[in-house]
């Protein structure tokens, strides 16, 4: 009775996770392949196996470039400011000073937030296009009014405060972990040879900080490219997969689940999904390389 | 660095923390806060809790005054009325919808403590054949974004009858790959083998030794684990918007989606249903924000 406890009852406390994925992960990732050579649709009666057709047609398919360019676009307009901004601001976080969890769970709060709602108050309050706040700040200093949804750029931008919002804080916290774990006595070294605050943070700080960099670029990376529901809520009213009228701040996520739902081409959705991998695989892979040399560099 | 011990309790306390070191105290002497840190400081935490504020003083004026310039600054006294508008919004559901959520988010979260729990103690002091293998096949599975298999899943969900249940939502994600990671690293630090040793030799089974030894030494850890996943499934937005298109049984973060789509000239009803959507989880972070913080943290030293 011991023995088959000892032999067998490891496997059973680990079967919940592979049970569950080999379900709903393992023959989904199969099936996606499946049916990226096929023309599956609810509206077809009959699959027929097209080859390479889907992955010809969208390589040449300009709605799906246009989502790849958006998608791309708001991950830096996104991402940059606010790795940044968190650094800076992890930084001050790890320093002493009076009321420092109420300065944490400040930077905090953001995350209690869903993506939802913060489109909505941005999008509907912030940045409408009439009677909106950023509107009627930029009067003051009598700068024209902006069509915020009307243009890439500035749908972008606005796209981009949103997540920047939500996230800067969550990411600061993790650098404040990894800023922690530095040996003070590297800094203490550096005062006593008269670096200034600034050349410590850039020449001790930022360097044993680059595996945490590396971390967090990576999972904004991921996550980043996965952008859905901020654009979604950004477009008031119905047909909020398009992305504006023209597409103008369509993620390649919207553009799956438009090829799903809206266009019941099940088959192109599909293959729409692998590149959607490939194209987060290859963007993690370059921004790796990148913050590896930057950090090397110094 | 005591400050940050005190704040978050056993989990944080890693053998590697700075506290001992000689240099520690004139080290922490000179990392004062300068001005400009503390003035950085405020301006961020205004600019975080601004729209926060924001919403709720929409939410609590009449519609009329949300468009009016200069902008009302200070909560109005409406906040009663407009919620109750909302909850009454037939189309939005938002009270079923907030119940779905409790379930979902809920259901998910004892799952998911507990099959972590249990996985992460085999991974961690378990002898089994292959297991670095399927430790490492975990880690690979987390990558797999759901938005690469909707459509097969989609199919699934329509084979089992679940489009417009909020099983859909629920059972596929059950465990998570984070989970055992977390769960694991944590029973190797806070469980000693001896204890277990000692365990088997009283002739404990495996199911008692987790239950008895390994579980109350996990409980810290589980409460960060169970704040995160919660807080993850009450905000989940993707797979709700494909799965539950019919606005008769949201999610609230769908009613919201409903709102938005069908009512984007009634603001204050809307950010009424954004203030009852965001309370739940404002109530948790103000009672578990040391947990809360300390998890975000954690789980990047792990990870």
């Amino acid at each position: 009775m011991a023995r088959l406890d000892y032999k067998v009852s490891p496997y059973l406390y680990i079967a919940p996770f592979f049970v569950l994925f080999a379900i709903f992960g393992l023959y989904p990732t199969a099936y996606t392949v499946y049916l990226s050579f096929t023309d599956t649709s609810p509206l077809n009666p009959t699959t027929n196996f097209v080859g390479l057709e889907n992955y010809t047609t969208l390589l040449g398919d300009p709605n799906f470039w246009n989502a790849v360019v958006n998608t791309i676009g708001m991950f830096v307009l996104a991402t940059v400011p606010q790795l940044l901004m968190a650094l800076i601001l992890a930084n001050w976080l790890n320093r002493r000073l009076r009321g420092m969890h109420f300065f944490r769970a400040m930077t905090a709060i953001p995350i209690v937030t869903s993506t939802a709602v913060v489109a909505l108050i941005f999008g509907l309050s912030f940045y409408a296009r009439d009677f909106g706040l950023a509107n009627g700040l930029l009067e003051l200093v009598g700068v024209e009014p902006v069509d915020w949804r009307a243009e890439k750029w500035s749908s972008w931008l606005a796209i981009s405060t949103m997540i920047d919002w939500r996230w800067t804080g969550y990411n600061a916290l993790i650098y404040l972990a990894g800023m922690q774990a530095i040996p003070n006595d590297l800094y203490e070294a550096a005062e006593i040879d008269g670096a200034s605050r600034m050349r410590q943070f850039w020449q001790i700080t930022v360097p044993l900080l680059r595996p945490t960099i590396i971390f967090t670029v990576i999972i904004s990376t991921i996550f980043g490219l996965q952008l859905f529901a901020e654009p979604v809520m950004f477009s008031s009213g119905s047909g909020a997969l398009g992305g504006g009228s023209l597409g103008q701040f369509q993620t390649v996520t919207m553009f799956i689940v438009e090829a799903l739902r809206a266009h019941n081409r099940w088959g192109y959705a599909a293959t729409a999904g692998l590149a959607l991998l490939l194209m987060i695989i290859v963007v993690a892979a370059i921004n790796f390389l990148l913050i590896r040399r930057l950090g090397s560099e110094r | 660095m005591t400050i940050t011990n005190r704040a978050v309790p056993a989990i944080q306390r890693a053998p590697e923390s700075t506290d001992l070191r000689p240099g520690a105290e004139a080290g922490r002497r000179i990392r004062r806060a300068g001005p400009l840190a503390v003035a950085g400081l405020i301006v961020a935490a205004i600019l975080s809790a601004l729209p926060l504020y924001w919403m709720v003083v929409i939410a609590s004026r009449t519609n009329e005054s949300a468009y009016q310039w200069p902008p009302a600054l200070l909560p109005g006294g409406n906040l009663g009325e407009n919620v109750q508008r909302v909850l009454d919004n037939s189309d939005a559901a938002i009270l079923k919808g907030i119940v779905n959520s409790f379930i979902v988010a809920g259901t998910i979260t004892l799952s998911t403590v507990l099959f972590s729990a249990m996985a992460g103690f085999a991974f961690a002091k378990l002898r089994f054949r292959g297991r670095n293998a399927l430790l490492i096949s975990i880690l690979l599975t987390m990558m797999i974004p759901v938005q690469l298999n909707i459509v097969p899943l989609y199919d699934l969900m329509i084979t089992f009858g679940w489009l417009n249940d909020i099983k859909a939502v629920i059972v596929p994600f059950l465990i998570s790959g984070f989970g055992i990671f977390l769960m694991r690293q944590y029973t190797i630090q806070s469980v000693p083998d001896e204890l277990i040793e000692a365990a088997r030799v009283d002739g404990c089974s495996t199911w008692r030794v987790f239950y008895h030894v390994v579980a109350p030494a996990l409980r810290p850890a589980a409460a960060v684990l169970g704040l995160l996943t919660f807080m993850q499934y009450w905000n989940e937005f993707f797979w709700p918007f494909i799965v539950l298109a019919d606005p008769s049984n949201p999610t609230v973060q769908i009613s919201l989606k409903t709102l938005n789509s069908a009512y984007h000239q009634d603001l204050s009803q809307i950010f009424a249903g954004t203030f009852v959507a965001t309370v739940p989880l404002v109530i948790v972070f103000v009672v578990f924000f040391r947990q809360i913080i300390s998890g975000i943290m954690e789980g990047a030293v792990k990870a």
